[in-house]
């Protein structure tokens, strides 16, 4: 049982950021905290909630922009996904889900949000005809298609939103066509791309002539990332990421490649380049991925010079060329600060320039920004580090299949307590 | 000496596997995780396997012979043994959860493919979750035909998302089976055969087949008689309740 009692103890989350499509706004998830800061106003956004509770009572668990920058919607293990209107950070929805929220995604036209729950159901919430000016009250989700109790770890739509592509623990992603009324379900499912070998942990469309929906690229636990085309389901490159980066002896086994785990992967200038976050890496793996010849190839590495920075989540706002990080957790069991996050950013993406990591006091809303978005408690190093220790210890046990050697499954039989024993 | 020969697990008489050495517990919980391997994609099934008459070497993805029937928690086999003399030139697969079942399974083709040379070499079966890995073994539209005969009921509403046909379930049989395919379902527990009914008639994607087409099928008078579960249930004279859908293409434009 002492399995049981290690998940307890590393039950954190990990950090999130979102950017504004439009870059007007940034938003950090530490725990419960939900902390946006309006960069085009130059000060932190008030949020309002009028259904009277106080915001998420757990940890946000999933947070994103739509693709117009109008809608933002934020949920987790409080099982209450929030549906926010951007322009004045007003709650417009609460949808209440049976089961923890583990990821969410805004159609492209901003008229259906969908989230997904820890036993595999995807549910989908109507907003079409919604003006954005009254609260929305008794909204229900309905079910829109499922993985069988598998763990959803991210959901997206394609570029010219006629499909949903869900990824789960289970090394699998599904491409479903997304109906033209989804409250009856989605159940025609386009394909499903196969051949991860571990949890799939993120999902990103980057745009390519011949393309219309996008190729698809997903990073995995399998520390590779893939890329696929969703309509046949084909799998056409593998990009081994953290042997090409050098993290990783290529001849390696199951175990250590999971300590460099995919955590998060980020498109930039629609595609030109993916920022890949690693779990073992202080800094980001940048990968080109040429529509041509349908390949992946690490064009560069950006390390994050002192501060102990592992990135938990990526961010950036589509035409913009700033990729913003962020690391933290939402607790740290042992330490005195109950949830702490950083953020740095990464400009110069574009041809000529090289990705550089930009100052503190050059970041994009200055000190302010960071004072708001990280909080104010200064935090160490080292606990930086242990916190993505432990990030990666919940991640493992959270998606990871529990492997009980021969004699631990013996005793487990022996103690079964549903077998009648015969004397 | 043939006393080096005598396995006990083996009946004497027939040469076949005898079921009280293969005992198994009548439930499997499919929502636990599974620890069993799973091919990778279904281009990693490795046919040499299942079909050594068909696919003499591994690795040979050559051949055009393709699995066309699946038979969903195929029990101790029954189903498959009729289908496969009646459909001699078919390729089909029986899927169970149950360990010792599975055994069992493998080791009646074999007796019987010794016993009967050139015969069974169509029909093989597999340890798996079938709830949660079609999509590792089936290509989208490479099946004609499913079956899902008598499977676990559980009566309580809580457990209903472990029923085999379920709405969401029904997406993923409907993407391995291909346009016309045909899906058979039969209980002998009224409720779940109205619930096995009701979720495929609610399905966009499967529509019933008429009481003429029903009549000229061959394989709907096997769904009853050919498996130990329908034998049971005709010793005692229960009744039984079926449900057959065809795979039909979808109606909704998505422009």
């Amino acid at each position: 049982m002492e399995d049981g009692e290690t998940n307890k103890d590393v039950e954190v989350a990990p950090a999130l950021i979102a950017v504004q499509p439009n870059q007007r706004s940034v938003a950090v998830a530490v725990g419960a905290d939900l902390r946006v800061f309006n960069l085009h106003a130059g000060s932190a956004a008030s949020l309002v909630d009028e259904s009277g509770s106080s915001f998420h009572k757990d940890f946000i668990r999933a947070i994103r922009f739509g693709a117009k920058g109008k809608l933002f919607v934020s949920s987790g293990d409080d099982k209450i996904v929030k549906i926010w209107s951007v322009e004045y950070w007003r709650c417009i929805c609460t949808v209440s889900s049976e089961k923890r929220v583990t990821a969410v995604a805004i159609s492209n036209d901003g008229s259906y949000v969908c989230f997904a729950d820890k036993f595999g159901v995807v549910w989908v919430v109507d907003l079409t005809g919604y003006d954005g000016n009254q609260p929305l009250v008794n909204k229900k989700a309905t079910p829109l298609l499922s993985h069988y109790c598998s763990i959803i770890t991210s959901l997206e739509f394609s570029l010219d939103g006629q499909f949903i592509v869900s990824a789960d623990r289970d090394f699998k992603i599904r491409v479903t066509v997304f109906p033209s009324n989804p409250i009856n379900g989605a159940h025609e499912i386009q394909s499903f791309c196969l051949g991860h070998t571990e949890f799939v942990s993120c999902v990103a469309f980057v745009q390519a002539q011949d393309y219309p929906h996008g190729l698809l690229i997903s990073g995995s636990g399998d520390s590779t990332v893939r890329l696929w085309d969703i309509v046949s389901g084909a799998l056409l490159d593998t990009c081994e990421v953290a042997t090409k980066a050098g993290l990783l002896e290529s001849n390696n086994d199951k175990s250590e490649e999971r300590d460099h785990a995919v955590t998060d992967l980020c498109t930039i200038l629609d595609g030109l380049l993916i920022a890949v976050a690693i779990q073992s890496f202080q800094g980001i793996v940048l990968l080109k991925c040429n529509p041509a010849t349908r390949t992946l190839s690490v064009s560069k590495l950006v390390s994050i010079e002192g501060g102990a920075f592992v990135p938990t989540s990526l961010g950036n706002g589509a035409s913009t060329g700033i990729l913003w990080m962020v690391t933290g957790v939402s607790n740290l069991p042992g330490s005195s600060c109950p949830s702490f996050a950083r953020v740095r950013a990464i400009s110069g993406f574009d041809v000529e320039q090289e990705p550089t990591v930009v100052e503190h006091d050059k970041i994009p809303g200055g000190e302010q920004l960071l004072e708001n978005l990280q909080g104010s408690a200064s935090v160490d190093d080292a606990v930086f580090l242990a916190a993505a220790e432990a990030v990666k210890t919940a991640m493992c046990n959270l998606l990871i299949k529990k492997q009980y050697p021969a004699e631990n499954r013996e005793s487990k039989k022996r103690t079964r307590n549903d077998k009648k024993f015969k004397l | 000496m043939p006393e080096t020969e005598v396995n006990p697990t083996i009946s004497k008489s027939t040469g076949l596997p005898r079921k009280r050495f293969y005992r198994a517990r009548a439930h499997s919980n499919p929502l636990s995780d599974s620890h069993f391997p799973v091919p990778i994609s279904p281009s990693h099934v490795d046919h040499s396997l299942h079909y050594p008459q068909y696919f003499p070497s591994s690795g040979q993805a050559d051949s055009c012979k393709r699995i066309q029937f699946a038979d969903i928690g195929c029990g101790f086999g029954g189903l498959l043994l009729s289908l496969s003399t009646l459909f001699p030139e078919t390729l089909m697969i029986g899927m169970e959860l149950r360990d010792k079942v599975t055994e069992y399974v493998k080791e009646r083709i074999l007796a019987l493919r010794a016993a009967n040379p050139g015969q069974y070499q169509n029909i093989s079966v597999v340890r798996t979750n079938s709830m949660k890995y079609i999509p590792n073994y089936f290509e989208k539209g490479q099946l004609s035909k499913m079956f899902f005969l008598f499977p676990d009921p559980h009566f309580k509403e809580k457990n209903h998302r472990r029923r085999v046909i379920s709405p969401h379930l029904l997406d993923e049989y409907a993407y391995a089976l291909q346009v016309g395919g045909i899906i058979y379902t039969i209980t002998d527990v009224e409720e779940l055969g109205d619930w096995m009914k009701s979720c495929l008639e609610n399905h966009p994607l499967f529509e019933a087949l008429s009481k003429e087409e029903l009549e000229a099928d061959p394989v709907v008078q096997l769904l009853s008689s050919a498996t130990e579960e329908g034998q049971k249930v005709a010793r005692n004279e229960g009744q039984t309740f079926q449900a057959v859908f065809r795979r039909i293409a979808s109606s909704d434009q998505t422009s």
